[in-house]
């Protein structure tokens, strides 16, 4: 018995080092000595540029140029963008910033572009009313955060959205999103007043869905109205003014990829390496 | 045992006193739900006997196959007519009362699906 497991082992051990030696010996006749490691070297690929510089962006990615000046002439513009924004999408207005829900806003200079420096800019800049939501990241980190894929990049235009018979509530996108561009449903949108009507959505939009609480809500850059053919709504609120223009950042001919060539932008926290896809002319 | 002979009875008794409701109603299905149907509309997006197996089947997969891969947001009948693959603009659109259509089955099979949870069922429902 005893003799029978010593062979046993025997045969195992041999079996084991001929299995973790036999590829490494097969590489070495297959390439010859020394390109045994050259799939895991570091080689740069011609394909790929010789390995420097950014990946080249492929397919659609639609993203936003918001000129601030144009927002600074007319004071009651961005209003009217968030106004649109979240009477189309049943966004709750709570009164109170502790349970506010929204999918675009006004931020100060000074709180938009955290990387910029500060010292010295004009009074005017800081009282400008930067209008903000989602950046469409094209290197999103909320959607590397989010556990149950209910947040995800849209394969078709860029957009990042949301599932949320999905969400779970974690708010693990919350943290990852630098923006602050997502709002958590800490209590429901729902609640009703003694007259049945709903409380915090002052006109609801029966084409659209509420939400519930306990998910976490963003903008969707539209997805519903892209698919129909219309525009963004607070692209379609600024008008003409062409405060906003929206259209598809790879594609060179578009009306955005003309704006941004002839004017300079700057991005939010675009040291992060998101990849924001939206623009600011200041 | 001790006072077998009034524990066994009383047990007998007792299981079936508990299960009187199931022996009672064998066979009865009870007030079996009639959904009602809009009056103006011939046909359903599938066969009847489907849709009314599978009805949360053919839900999801329109939420998939738009939100996920961008899937058309319209569709045709057997007989040609177009629809709206959503719940709220196109379900809701022939059947315009979620209280006559939607509850009646779900109350008497006592389900409770979460669709209304965030989607806006028609104005009476609210």
């Amino acid at each position: 018995m005893n003799n029978k497991r010593r062979e046993f082992l025997k045969i195992a051990g041999l079996s084991a080092l001929a299995g973790l030696g036999a590829p490494a010996a097969v590489n070495m006749l297959v390439r010859g000595p020394g390109m045994a490691h050259a799939s895991s070297g570091h080689g740069a690929s011609s394909e790929h540029g010789g390995g420097h510089g950014e990946e080249k962006p492929a397919g659609v990615q639609h993203g936003i140029v918001i000129d601030v000046r144009k927002f600074a002439e007319d004071k009651e513009l961005a209003r009217k963008c968030i106004d649109a924004c979240h009477s189309i999408h049943n966004v709750p207005d709570y009164g109170n910033k502790k349970d506010e829900i929204k999918w675009i806003w006004t931020e100060g200079y000074e709180h938009a572009f955290t990387e910029h420096s500060h010292y010295k800019r004009n009074a005017a800049l800081h009282e400008m009313p930067i209008i903000t939501m989602c950046n469409h990241c094209a290197n999103p980190p909320c959607v590397r955060a989010c556990p149950t894929k209910a947040t995800f990049k849209s394969k078709e235009n860029g957009a990042i959205l949301m599932d949320f018979h999905r969400c779970i509530g974690c708010r693990f996108c919350m943290a990852a999103c630098p923006y602050g561009a997502r709002s958590f449903n800490w209590r429901s949108p729902r609640e009703k007043d003694a007259n049945g009507n709903f409380k915090y959505i002052k006109q609801v939009n029966s084409e659209f869905p509420t939400r519930m609480r306990g998910v976490v809500e963003k903008c969707n850059l539209c997805a519903e109205r892209l698919a129909v053919g219309l525009l963004p709504a607070c692209v379609e609120a600024c008008g003409d003014t062409k405060a906003m223009v929206f259209g598809d950042l790879n594609d060179p001919n578009s009306e955005i990829s003309t704006v941004l060539n002839e004017n300079f932008t700057i991005q939010r926290k675009p040291a992060l390496g998101t990849q924001p896809s939206l623009f600011y002319i200041i | 045992m001790y006072d077998g002979g009034k524990i066994i009875p009383g047990l007998i008794v007792f299981v079936g006193l508990i299960t009187f409701p199931i022996w009672y109603n064998a066979g009865n299905a009870g007030d079996v739900p009639k959904p009602e149907k809009p009056a103006d509309a011939k046909e359903c997006v599938e066969a009847t006997e489907f849709m009314r197996t599978s009805h949360m089947v053919v839900l999801n997969q329109w939420r998939d196959d738009i939100v996920r891969d961008g899937g058309t947001r319209s569709g045709k009948t057997a007989s040609g007519d177009e629809y709206s693959r959503s719940l709220q603009k196109g379900c809701m659109k022939c059947h315009v009362s979620k209280q006559k259509f939607c509850d009646r089955c779900h109350e008497y099979a006592a389900v409770k699906p979460y669709c209304w949870d965030c989607h806006l069922p028609p104005q009476e429902a609210m």
